[in-house]
């Protein structure tokens, strides 16, 4: 993807065709793939979207049997967040941590290649699983990315592929994550001290912080669904002495700290756009970077708030509910910097800014809706309906995914050398984020008439909203086809970038990016520059 | 025309839309049903403080974010403040965050509190009832009572409107009385939820969960299955029937008087006609089994074999017993044999034997399923 470019070492030009990319030691080749793969995995998961809003357009059974269409949700969720979300934002933090902190490469490049090539091995895993109920492997995963017992020990022999996805990706995880900690810590060039850091790298500071520690819960938990299965234990199965709701703790143990994974390099990416086009320094950078070390922790001991429905002690359930609440606090420190970062600025509104500016108003949705599924009772009400599946969509979809388009904006400039059409950006933000929020806002209402999550077919009171949902979901997964479009214009062409590609680039705490070429020479930096 | 004249037009067509689009719409259910039991009234009412607490937020951020936007652009040449995020103001405002959220955290977090502890007042109960959940029905056993109910999805030319919300037979409870739910599960989890009555707590095998309600007005209260539970999951209606405390008495006498007749029937060693079997099998086959194989023997095309014309129905008598006293290994086919007596199990199979067309032309008598057990 980024056109080689030479530097004066001749020695150390990336080998021609396949072996570049399969040998790869180069962090931006590496990143670039990651970014390749999500983009693959965004049209397949995104495509499974697609016929689960076609198919609840109306009600009755039109495309799908429900046990496909469960699997099928239950794909669409582990392909987003481990297919697209996680491995994008590595990408990003592949492509631009080494040239923000003035590194040559990643700590650990070869270590580099094989999280990356792990990412495809994965991946065929789980389209394996998919596959394997119709050539005769017993019933599909139809669960829900929760994968919960005893619905899973029930599923055939794509339970174990998923399991094997799930150990593979989880491995892919932490080495990764392994990598970038060890490249923040060691690699930062003379005075970017960690005060300096853009906030973007703190961000993933944190984010490969959480994977290391959640990562092999998650694998030890399905280790135990795979033992419970074929090896005749029961940590799970009552019937045997387990205990259903264990893996349920397990798995959100894993799995609310792992929202934050997703959320953290969005927000870091929005601590780096905000100020570049409102053309002023950060507004309170190191209340932010407390406020997400302190968003991490919590994060950590808060995860019984999924469960709120299983039978907890009454103490326990009022603990998890007040800490639950508490997340408001760093969220809330997060939106007042970004506002406060725009207020009095100079702003201008191209692409990235717009997708942050929507950013700060629809993750605040998600934050208040949020507050309200923490109020126990209340969740009681709202566990398992459609505004659950509203809530972590706006969460989610501007938490991390917008994040991240505001991101490939802000640096393809630097990644490929070329502007990207700014008409086509625009045109392209207003119509996915119109998409969006037409899809699900609508969907609150439906969870709070009654309709509950993961139901193929639904009683015709619920028809209305199911409709527009289903209308926006279709104009929201087109839009992509328009984001493809202009990421591959991009790449092959356009106005040329210059090196410092925005007016207000180097303001605050800028990375070091700038300073390169636009793209950057194959090896970053041979000395390591001195920050002032 | 102008730029800015299409501008205006389009805006314009687009509210125009929404507008009747509202107007349409305005019938349709966006929020919870009316509450009709304490504990759900007040989760009512902290549902609406935080929703219009959640609203007001909203507000105050688009007004400041709009406010920005339009204030502070390049284009209308406003400079940037460089010296904002420095001072006293950009080192400590930031304290204002904790001390905001804080204030409307515990304004929350008071109410809902209460609410939590009501939801655990489920002791001094007037009547218990244990639902049970199971791919995919629920059952319902007044246990004081010891009296038993099934509850099945009604088949769509049935249930017409209500198709996925309505039941073959309801849950029926008294008004006025305090009723304790105890929840668990035979197989995956379930969750029973009719809002308007009561909150959900999951049904799980091997735990019991407890919730409980006191119901204040007669009425119809549906509600489903909130876990997913499957391939049916959708299939997993609720109805609640509330009728006043007198008209619950004498209907659970019936229910009583029914079931001791029912017990009487099936341990006689009478000769059974095919016509009787066939009657009661009907009976039998759409109270258990039309669930999954629907009443029209067809089952659910991919998802549930159909019977009818199905080789067991039609085949040895044996085949046919075996599979519906003890179930089919890695199926939603559960055995039946501990669920029904003789008699109902002699009429089942007898019923699907010759029912929709089957001609399998035989009957099987309940003292043979005896000696089957």
């Amino acid at each position: 993807m980024t056109t080689s470019v030479m530097h004066d070492d001749h020695h150390h030009e990336p080998p021609a065709g396949w072996q570049r990319w399969v040998f790869s030691t180069n962090h931006k080749d590496i990143g670039t793939m990651y970014l390749i793969f999500a983009l693959v995995m965004m049209f397949l998961g995104g495509g499974m979207a697609m016929v689960i809003r076609a198919e609840l357009f109306l009600p009755g059974l039109q495309l799908v049997q429900p046990d496909l269409y469960n699997n099928l949700v239950t794909n669409h969720a582990l392909i987003m967040v481990f297919g697209v979300v996680m491995p994008a934002a590595a990408g990003m933090a592949n492509w631009m941590i080494p040239l923000m902190i003035g590194a040559p490469d990643m700590a650990l490049p070869r270590l580099n290649n094989l999280s990356f090539w792990l990412l495809p091995m994965g991946g065929t895993l789980l389209v394996l699983s998919m596959v394997v109920p119709f050539v005769g492997g017993g019933a599909p995963v139809t669960s829900g990315w929760t994968l919960y017992p005893p619905l899973s020990t029930q599923a055939g022999m794509g339970m174990d592929l998923l399991i094997f996805t799930i150990h593979i990706l989880g491995i892919s995880s932490i080495l990764a994550s392994i990598n970038i900690i060890v490249t923040i810590v060691n690699m930062r060039a003379p005075g970017m001290d960690w005060m300096k850091l853009p906030i973007f790298v703190w961000a993933w500071m944190f984010t490969a912080l959480l994977l290391v520690l959640i990562m092999p819960i998650l694998a030890g938990a399905v280790t135990m669904l795979l033992f419970d299965r074929h090896m005749g234990t029961s940590f799970f199965d009552a019937a045997g002495g387990g205990d259903p709701v264990l893996f349920q703790h397990l798995f959100w143990f894993f799995g609310h700290p792992e929202v934050y994974v997703l959320l953290l390099p969005s927000i870091g990416v929005l601590g780096i756009v905000i100020p570049t086009f409102a053309r002023k320094p950060l507004f309170g950078y190191k209340p932010l970077v407390g406020g997400m070390a302190f968003l991490a922790t919590l994060g950590m001991v808060v995860w019984a708030h999924h469960q709120y429905t299983v039978g907890m002690s009454l103490a326990a359930t009022k603990y998890f509910m007040i800490g639950t609440i508490l997340i408001s606090v760093p969220v809330g420190l997060m939106i007042f910097a970004f506002i406060l970062t725009m207020w009095r600025g100079a702003m201008t509104f191209e692409t990235p800014m717009l997708f942050a500016i929507a950013i700060i108003v629809m993750f605040s949705f998600a934050g208040v809706t949020g507050v309200m599924l923490a109020v126990v009772p209340a969740d009681l009400q709202y566990h398992d309906t459609y505004f659950v599946v509203a809530h972590f969509h706006y969460a989610l979809i501007p938490g991390a995914l917008f994040g991240l388009y505001a991101g490939v904006f802000y640096w393809l400039p630097k990644w490929t050398g070329h502007m990207y059409d700014e008409k086509l950006g625009k045109i392209f933000f207003w119509w996915t984020t119109l998409g969006f929020n037409l899809t699900f806002f609508p969907q609150h209402f439906l969870g709070l008439a009654g309709m509950p999550r993961r139901i193929v077919d639904y009683n015709v009171q619920f028809t209305e909203f199911n409709v527009i949902s289903s209308v926006g979901g279709i104009l929201f997964g087109l839009s992509h086809l328009l984001f493809l479009y202009i990421i591959i214009k991009t790449v092959k062409g356009g106005e040329k970038a210059e090196a410092k590609a925005w007016e207000g680039a180097m303001i605050g705490t800028p990375g070091l990016e700038w300073t390169l070429s636009s793209p950057p020479p194959h090896h970053s930096f041979a000395t390591p520059p001195v920050v002032k | 025309m102008s730029a800015f004249n299409r501008k205006w037009l389009t805006g314009g067509s687009v509210l125009f839309l929404l507008l009747s689009a509202k107007e349409a719409f305005a019938e349709y259910a966006y929020n919870f049903p009316e509450s009709v039991s304490p504990l759900t009234r007040d989760i009512h009412d902290v549902h609406m403080m935080t929703t219009k607490l959640a609203f007001w937020i909203m507000v105050v951020i688009i007004a400041v974010v709009a406010f920005s936007i339009l204030k502070f652009r390049k284009s209308s040449g406003y400079e940037a403040d460089q010296e904002f995020h420095k001072g006293t103001f950009g080192t400590w405002s930031w304290l204002l965050v904790p001390i905001i959220v804080l204030g409307i955290d515990f304004s929350i977090s008071g109410p809902g509190l209460k609410a939590l502890d009501m939801v655990e007042e489920n002791i001094d109960a007037d009547l218990t009832v244990k639902v049970v959940g199971s791919q995919w029905k629920w059952s319902y056993e007044y246990v004081n009572d010891d009296v038993k109910i099934i509850s099945n999805l009604l088949p769509e030319e049935k249930a017409g409107d209500k198709y996925l919300r309505e039941v073959d037979n309801p849950l029926v409870l008294p008004t006025d009385r305090k009723v304790r739910f105890l929840h668990t599960a035979t197989d995956v989890l379930h969750a029973w939820w009719v809002p308007a009555i009561a909150i959900k707590k999951d049904s799980i095998p091997g735990y019991i969960n407890e919730t409980w309600t006191q119901i204040e007005k007669e009425g119809t209260y549906y509600g489903q299955c909130a876990e997913n539970c499957g391939r049916g999951h959708a299939y997993m209606p609720i109805r609640v029937e509330a009728v006043s405390p007198e008209k619950f008495d004498s209907w659970m006498a019936e229910q009583k008087g029914a079931k001791l007749a029912a017990l009487a029937e099936a341990q006689s060693d009478k000769e059974w006609a095919l016509e009787e079997l066939m009657a009661k099998g009907e009976k039998v086959y759409n109270t258990y089994c039309a669930g999954c194989h629907q009443a029209t023997g067809l089952g659910l095309p991919g998802v549930f074999p159909a019977l009818k014309g199905s080789a067991i129905a039609t085949g040895s008598m044996e085949g046919h017993v075996d599979i519906v006293m003890n179930g089919k290994a890695g199926t939603a086919m559960s055995g039946w044999s501990a669920q029904l007596n003789d008699l109902d199990l002699a009429a089942v199979i007898t019923y699907e034997r010759n029912a929709w067309g089957n001609d399998a032309g035989d009957l099987i008598q309940p003292k043979e399923i005896k000696a089957a057990r």
